[in-house]
């Protein structure tokens, strides 16, 4: 049942909307057929190739490069290194917090390398195999250094320094409190406190990173073609970094294979390959390797969480104190900083308590940076949160399940103003996780557990309920612009293109917008196409992240057709020579006469301009910019059923039920995807996955034969529904759901396997749940 | 994948094979499922590939008598869905459904992977319980050797340089044999954390090995006392220098052989 009600939509039709229905994507016969133009696919005349040559080390003095042999080799163009860039703008960091220190971060390394990965020279050739060779030519002396991979290492006195100005290794503290946690504290019945770590992970989006640069030596114009999240973010920080007057670049974001945050940044190698073809007047490609993937695209999480919760004997939570020590690698990418700060924003998840105490390190390590993935600072927070209420609800040998609905804010009191200063939009937290319960028959369960638990069976039952900040974001709360940009053109022939600012790469909105239009506008879906992605083509936008393509970039796109259907029907009346005419079906009726004249009528009228409606100018184009109001919460309930065999360790899921609210659902398939591919990514972390640096800083799972992303065949079955809570900061009622999976999956498949082994004195364990890691807990060793 | 320069050759014939990797810097293309992604990470960097896939002759499954021969060139799908293995040698057909994914098992082959001598590769450990044997051929002639013989250390065969795996020959089960396969994956890559192979045949029961050690072997201390699946497992991997990386200890990996190799000996009796 809703609990709000969003501004209803005026729907100008009488036929069934596409909205709402299981309409496939799109997108997808270019995908698997192998039609689709990624970066990688792009061969412009004369283009160059590159390769770089990265750090061994992570740390290490360059004592001198030696690039003779390299230049001299055959079919190589070039050789740059960090001497030749030095006076390139750094990677830029958006994000500012107080007393945040910012290391000058150069596209090619100076003196110093700080993360085995780190870039120091990039040699371009006619070959992408010359260009490989050439690297390994390149002769360096290097002094390797101690370094430091692991943060609370990276903090304790006489750590290696990552930044030899910064001894502490500490980039920044950040405090933030809501109400008194220090009186709750003093006052509470019962205190639980647990270090809960969420580990560094790695995004592995199916396309790793390329860049294509092209420039104009005639009218000294750049084109960057890059697989990113924000295209026009992009041509701004790149254009100022090359000093590139931003209205002679032109970016485009082609066929993007996956981003999950980590092309949501701006990146050396964008700069550096406009920086080559300009010097050279050439274009220049380089394709990222996998290898490469791993040491220099940014990873994810890092946390080392100290958690305290206080709360009465009867479960009511009263307070929560955390210190989150961040592991933010050796730089600051594009936001690295800010991800903690949105941990600590969710940090209440969905319950009432009102008294919140936190403490962020952000410590610098000689790792690749940390920065956005999937879910973002979020799925830390609900980790953390999901973890420390069942360990207190262990703790009052109460109910996981019923501690939750105690501490749950009611219906009425949406909107609702948490702790760290949030205001949830709307919502009904209790209705996703009775709804889980109902389809797990909760109270069956525990009386088999009961019974299992007699036979020896170590089977266990997980809750995580969850809430997220989506639809990022009002303009003031984000560091760049939190609005996003919609264009709709008609063509003199009635066919339609909608321009969204929100760069999708995988989302579908080009399924999900073209219904939008389809409906909005009363035409065929067929007649509308879905343009993203080209600078040159569209309005200055912000981007896909935090499950904002549809939550922003859907009411930008509502509110521009809305704009341009006053413009059809002006149109309209003068071709019928009425005074108001109603636009129905992709029609404009005179109500009085019943003559009618189509979309395609009104558009040619309009290019034609032979005469205008007084006051209207010709052409058919709409523009909206749209700034939300607030962000969207979405939330649920994640239920896992586990059965643990102590002997090997091994973890079988028996069920996975999932409800998530992410309010209105445009496509219901497109939503199942985001949800099973989010729970994957979810399982990933809470099973499988795990960046790992030795005592020297080398990525041990720096390729895919050691870096366990989880594949089809040990995924579970995935039983998702919903409950329906419009949003009713946006128009269309919608939320955004590109991260719930993620965030919801990983405290309840933890606390599931806790619960299974809870009857040999287990009350935590660190993800990921490996097969050794359940073992030895099960056999009673840590 | 970037590899360094290589020469590339395909021949026909087996002669013309042997011929071509008489050379210098030739190494031989079976599938490449190994080769490739070392080349690719340039930990391999051959002079030249002699590519194996258009040798005719080289890739069959047939019985001869007690036994039956699987040309070196057989995909692993090709045992996986080999009927005459289904009915005479099943745990080849075990072991085959849980090599690597369906792509890796189209174009991998059995000659290629043992020649490889990857420490925890699955044919090892299947190829030890049964007793199989390979033929080895050359510019110089053919040989056989026992395959407890053929895998030296890890990544080392018996092959010299200019030979090449021709044929694996493993003897038909006897009435009443039993198999089975257990493998423990590596979350990531999907060879064996631990791999148990037991083949129980006339009376004999054999076991392999693989994923634990530096070479795959075979337990015979386990073998000894088969019958009672504890004492086996409790011998298993006794004395073995265990391997030990990120997805598992030594001392799990121990572990794991024996809880598994106490399940497959407890569940073929």
């Amino acid at each position: 049942m809703a609990t709000t009600t969003a501004p209803p939509i005026t729907r100008t039709k009488t036929r069934e909307p596409l909205v709402g229905k299981r309409i496939r994507r799109r997108e997808d016969p270019r995908l698997i057929t192998g039609t689709a133009t990624y970066v990688d696919d792009l061969k412009l005349p004369g283009m160059h190739h590159a390769a770089i040559l990265r750090s061994p080390y992570g740390a290490a003095r360059i004592k001198s490069i030696d690039i003779a042999a390299a230049s001299k080799h055959p079919g190589v163009v070039a050789v740059y290194t960090g001497a030749d860039v030095k006076d390139v703008g750094p990677v830029p960091c958006g994000a500012s917090l107080p007393g945040l220190r910012v290391p000058h971060h150069h596209i090619l390394a100076q003196d110093r390398v700080y993360f085995v990965g780190h870039p120091i020279a990039v040699v371009v050739a006619t070959d992408r195999y010359i260009a490989r060779d050439a690297v390994d030519l390149i002769e360096i002396d290097f002094e390797p250094l101690d370094a430091v991979a692991d943060p609370e290492k990276a903090l304790a006195p006489g750590a290696p320094a990552v930044h030899p100005e910064w001894p502490d290794n500490t980039a920044f503290t950040y405090h933030q409190a809501g109400g008194d946690a220090d009186k709750a504290f003093a006052e509470a019945e019962v205190v639980v406190k647990q270090r809960i770590t969420s580990q560094r992970l790695i995004p592995t989006a199916m396309e790793t990173r390329g860049v294509v640069a092209d420039y104009n030596i005639g009218d000294q114009s750049m084109t960057i073609y890059s697989s990113t999240q924000i295209p026009h973010l992009l041509r701004t920080l790149v254009g100022l970094m090359l000093g590139q007057p931003e209205n002679k670049l032109r970016v485009v974001a082609p066929e993007v294979g996956g981003g999950f945050g980590s092309k949501l940044n701006v990146y050396a190698e964008e700069a550096l390959m406009g920086f080559v073809a300009r010097k050279l007047g050439k274009p220049v490609k380089w394709i990222e390797s996998r290898r490469e993937n791993y040491t220099t695209t940014i990873h994810g999480r890092g946390h080392v969480d100290y958690y305290e919760i206080a709360a009465k004997k009867d479960g009511t939570i009263t307070g929560l104190k955390v210190k989150i020590i961040q592991d933010l690698g050796s730089y600051h990418q594009l936001l690295t900083p800010a991800i903690p700060t949105l941990s600590v924003l969710m940090l209440p998840g969905l319950y009432k308590f009102q008294n919140v105490k936190a403490e962020i390190v952000g410590v610098f390590t000689n790792t690749v940076p940390t920065d956005a993935y999937r879910g973002a600072g979020r799925p830390e927070a609900t980790h953390g949160i999901e973890r420390i209420v069942d360990m207190l609800a262990a703790e009052l040998k109460m109910d996981p399940a019923e501690i939750r609905l105690k501490n749950f804010p009611a219906p009425e009191e949406f909107p609702f103003n948490t702790a760290t200063g949030l205001q949830y939009d709307s919502g009904d937290y209790a209705l996703p996780l009775r709804k889980a319960m109902e389809i797990v028959d909760y109270m069956k369960f525990r009386r088999e557990q009961d019974e299992a638990r007699k036979q020896g069976k170590l089977v266990g039952l997980g809750i995580s309920t969850y809430g997220e900040i989506c639809a990022f974001g009002p303009s003031p709360a984000t560091p760049a612009g939190g609005w996003e940009s919609a264009q709709v053109d008609v063509d003199p022939t009635g066919k339609v293109t909608v321009y969204t600012g929100s760069c999708h790469h995988g989302q579908g909105e080009e399924t999900t917008f073209a219904q939008l239009a389809a409906d909005e506008l009363g035409i065929p879906i067929d007649d509308v196409i879905v343009g993203r992605g080209d600078t040159a083509k569209i309005p200055y936008g912000i981007g896909t992240f935090g499950s904002r393509g549809t939550a922003v970039g859907g009411p930008a796109l509502y509110y521009a057709i809305q704009q341009l259907k006053e413009k059809i029907k002006k149109f309209g009346a003068l071709l019928l020579k009425a005074n108001e005419v109603e636009y129905v079906d992709g029609q404009c009726i005179d109500p009085n006469t019943g003559k009618s004249v189509t979309l395609a009528q009104c558009a040619g009228a309009a290019y034609r301009a032979m005469k205008l409606p007084p006051g209207e100018t010709p052409g058919m184009t709409a523009t909206y910019f749209w700034e939300p109001p607030n962000f969207a919460f979405p939330f649920g309930a994640h239920i896992v059923l586990t059965e643990v065999d102590k002997e090997t360790g091994r973890i079988d899921i028996k069920r996975y039920v999932c409800v998530d609210d992410c309010g209105n659902i445009l496509n219901p398939l497109l939503v199942d995807g985001q949800v099973h591919g989010g729970v994957a990514q979810g399982l990933g972390q809470a099973m499988y996955e795990q960046a790992v640096y030795d005592d020297n800083a080398q990525l041990v799972s720096g390729e895919l034969m050691d870096y366990a992303i989880p594949k089809a065949t040990m995924m579970p079955w995935v039983e998702s529904s919903h409950t329906i809570t419009p949003s009713p900061v946006n128009p269309l009622g919608v939320k955004g759901v590109g991260e719930a999976g993620t965030i919801g999956c990983s405290p309840a498949l933890v606390n599931s396997v806790v619960d299974a082994l809870s009857p040999l004195g287990v009350k935590h364990l660190d993800m990921p749940l490996t097969a050794e890691k359940i073992w030895r807990a099960a056999n009673g060793a840590n | 994948m970037i590899p360094t320069q290589f020469d590339y050759a395909a021949p026909a014939t087996l002669d013309e094979a042997l011929g071509l990797l008489a050379g210098d810097g030739a190494k031989a293309l079976a599938g490449g499922m190994s080769l490739v992604p070392m080349m690719k990470l340039r930990l391999a960097a051959p002079e030249k590939l002699v590519d194996l896939g258009r040798v005719s002759g080289l890739r069959y499954i047939k019985e001869d008598g007690a036994n039956i021969r699987i040309g070196a060139m057989s995909t692993h799908h090709d045992l996986e869905s080999s009927a005459l293995l289904a009915a005479k040698c099943p745990l080849l057909v075990q072991t085959a459904t849980q090599i690597g994914d369906v792509q890796v098992r189209n174009m991998g082959t059995i000659g290629g992977s043992i020649a490889h001598a990857d420490p925890a590769a699955d044919w090892p450990a299947a190829l030890l319980a049964c007793g199989a044997r390979v033929r080895i051929a050359s510019k110089a002639g053919t040989r056989e050797v026992a395959i407890e013989d053929f895998f030296v250390d890890t990544f080392t065969s018996d092959l010299q340089p200019g030979e090449l795996v021709v044929e694996i020959v493993v003897p038909v089960d006897a009435a009443g044999a039993k198999s089975a396969y257990v493998k423990v994956h590596q979350p990531a890559s999907g060879f064996a954390l631990v791999g148990i192979a037991v083949h129980k045949s006339n009376g004999a029961t054999r076991i392999g090995v693989t994923g634990l050690a530096g070479k795959a072997y075979r337990a015979k201390k386990s073998e000894a006392v088969a019958a009672d699946p504890d004492k086996a497992a409790a011998v298993v991997a006794e004395d073995v220098e265990a391997n030990s990386d990120i997805h598992a200890s030594a001392e799990f990996r121990k572990h794991l052989a024996a809880v598994h190799l106490k399940r497959a000996l407890t569940s073929l009796a």
